[in-house]
């Protein structure tokens, strides 16, 4: 084989890589074309970088639709959706009963998303027993000291009522116990990320696909929050995220959900931290 | 040129009472909608109960309290400051830098309240926290120093115009007389001016306690009462942005209305003293 032949066989196979991957880009993206509508999305701040990441690429594939994201927490999301305000409604937690009736809302489940307790990097506290996690929350210890840290009040951050995560949190973890009233109450997961990355006596707790480097996940009962302990259901915390409609997905919105539920969207699901649902 | 007139007068006055109307109507409406609450008598009850929904209780006093401590607090900390600035714009003035400091001034009220709020948390509320070494930074202090920002230009620009009031043949008495100017602005200036300058405070007291988006980003929302200038408070208008988005049949939800009404009493009561205070200026 010469050099030659070396050289347009490797060319000819990066043509075929491109072939084959143009096209399965395209088959994924292709039901997008010819629409030219806009698509309103609100609610749960967990689902915000899987939703902006296929609004971008659906955006760029047909630069006709428009596709808005806003937060507000799953609270939020379910009501708009039920009033008409959005055309998706994402929650962090399954819609109550009555909202479901009250609106005739359909549930579609894409991901599984843990909720971690999370402290700043530079606390000494790696480990905590969900007991400690409640006494934490419900301000019955109040010092790092107790639990062998330093000696430095603890300042605890919360979600507003509207929070799928919040509530989610407060079911799973801390067994419906109070939080305290001297809680700090932020509004996303976002904000929640930022305010314990800043404050090194925080705790607090955020949707295990935000977590990276700038805040730790604690150690509950002797399981680390992952990608897999929620996987293979080691880590109880767990949730659904939905995307929720009033009646059945139709149009746009359809063919955005389905987007999330082909292999394009669940590969995306998955870089964002969170796994997809088969 | 009749009919001309009567159209334009017909334009302006439907126009007055178009924005008359939607005040009355917005104050009917939060009324209309808290009558729930109202009817249970609980009015005075919700004014200075704690917030724990998951106990039965729906009180709005630890919202008030953090409310006015830090409308106030603001206030306390810009009035000092604005003085001194309108002083320096309206009297020292030394080279016409006053003008250019008023320009800078004017411009800042066109600066959005999220801005400050990003300032407040990723330079304040750490700077606080390590400063005093005690709670998280997101405190009454911290927003209502980043209020008193807001809030400052208003006061400025109120305490400038009215210092322009004086008139000039008394600062040229006071020259005459060989008075230096700190004896001009106190003795002449400030008795001359307080009345308008009331008026500057009361406006900006009533924009510290109106603002949402600071006292949502930096106070910290909790809601216990606050017991120091270093706790975590919320605002009444933090609430209401905290608890819109819970579902509509709530009691959380029907409280939030109440909390209007009491911030719809506290900004017109601050607005019709200054009116009345304007009125009787202009009889003197």
């Amino acid at each position: 084989m010469t050099f030659r032949n070396l050289m347009v066989t490797i060319l000819f196979m990066i043509m075929l890589f491109f072939l084959v991957a143009g096209n399965c880009f395209s088959d994924e993206l292709d039901r997008f074309k010819g629409e030219k509508q806009i698509l309103r999305i609100s609610g749960g701040t967990a689902h915000i970088p899987v939703m902006k990441e296929a609004a971008k690429r659906i955006m760029t594939f047909n630069p006709d639709i428009r596709i808005t994201i806003a937060g507000g927490g799953s609270g939020a999301g379910i009501k708009q959706v039920g009033e008409g305000l959005v055309d998706i409604g994402n929650s962090g937690r399954k819609a109550t009963e009555a909202e479901i009736n009250k609106y005739g809302l359909k549930m579609i489940k894409w991901a599984i998303d843990g909720v971690a307790a999370v402290v700043n990097p530079k606390n000494r506290i790696k480990t905590l027993t969900r007991q400690e996690l409640q006494d934490i929350f419900s301000g019955k210890i109040t010092n790092w000291k107790e639990l062998g840290g330093n000696d430095k009040p603890i300042n605890v951050y919360t979600r507003d009522k509207a929070s799928g995560t919040r509530s989610v949190f407060w079911k799973k973890a801390l067994k419906k116990s109070d939080i305290t009233n001297k809680a700090n109450v932020v509004v996303s997961n976002g904000a929640m990320k930022t305010a314990v990355k800043n404050d090194p006596y925080s705790i607090g707790y955020i949707s295990v696909g935000f977590i990276n480097d700038s805040v730790f996940a604690i150690v509950l009962d002797g399981v680390k929050p992952t990608l897999d302990s929620v996987k293979q259901g080691h880590y109880k915390v767990a949730r659904g995220l939905y995307s929720n409609t009033k009646g059945d997905a139709k149009g746009l919105a359809k063919k955005f959900i389905d987007y999330l539920l082909g292999p394009d969207g669940r590969k995306m699901v998955l870089e964002k931290g969170f796994i997809p649902v088969n | 040129m009749d009919i001309k007139e009567t159209i334009f007068k017909s334009i302006f006055f439907s126009a007055s009472v178009f924005s008359a109307g939607i005040t009355l109507f917005i104050s009917g409406f939060m009324i209309v909608l808290a009558l729930p609450i109202l009817k249970q008598g609980l009015f005075f009850d919700m004014l200075t109960s704690p917030w724990a929904p998951d106990h039965g209780l729906f009180g709005l006093g630890p919202m008030i309290v953090g409310t006015i401590c830090i409308a106030f607090m603001a206030l306390v900390i810009s009035f000092p400051i604005s003085l001194g600035c309108s002083f320096f714009i309206g009297i020292l003035n030394p080279k016409g830098l006053g003008k250019w400091l008023k320009k800078m001034v004017e411009s800042m009220t066109a600066i959005p309240t999220v801005i400050y709020g990003f300032v407040g948390i990723f330079l304040l509320v750490p700077l606080v926290r390590e400063l005093f070494l005690k709670g998280s930074g997101m405190c009454i202090l911290s927003a209502a120093i980043m209020l008193s920002v807001l809030i400052s230009p208003t006061m400025i620009l109120f305490f400038v115009d009215s210092f322009a009031r004086v008139p000039q043949s008394d600062l040229n008495a006071v020259d005459a007389l060989g008075g230096n100017t700190v004896q001009k602005f106190f003795y002449v200036v400030l008795p001359h001016s307080w009345k308008g300058m009331l008026t500057g405070i009361i406006l900006s007291f009533g924009r510290a306690m109106g603002d949402t988006l600071i006292a949502l980003m930096i106070s910290g929302n909790s809601v216990a009462f606050p017991g120091s200038v270093l706790d975590s408070a919320r605002t009444l208008t933090a609430h209401i942005a905290l608890i819109i988005a819970a579902d509509f049949d709530s009691i959380e939800f029907k409280t939030i209305f109440l909390g209007g009404i009491f911030l719809y009493i506290m900004t017109s009561a601050s607005i019709i003293l200054t009116k009345f205070l304007f009125r009787k200026k202009n009889n003197k």
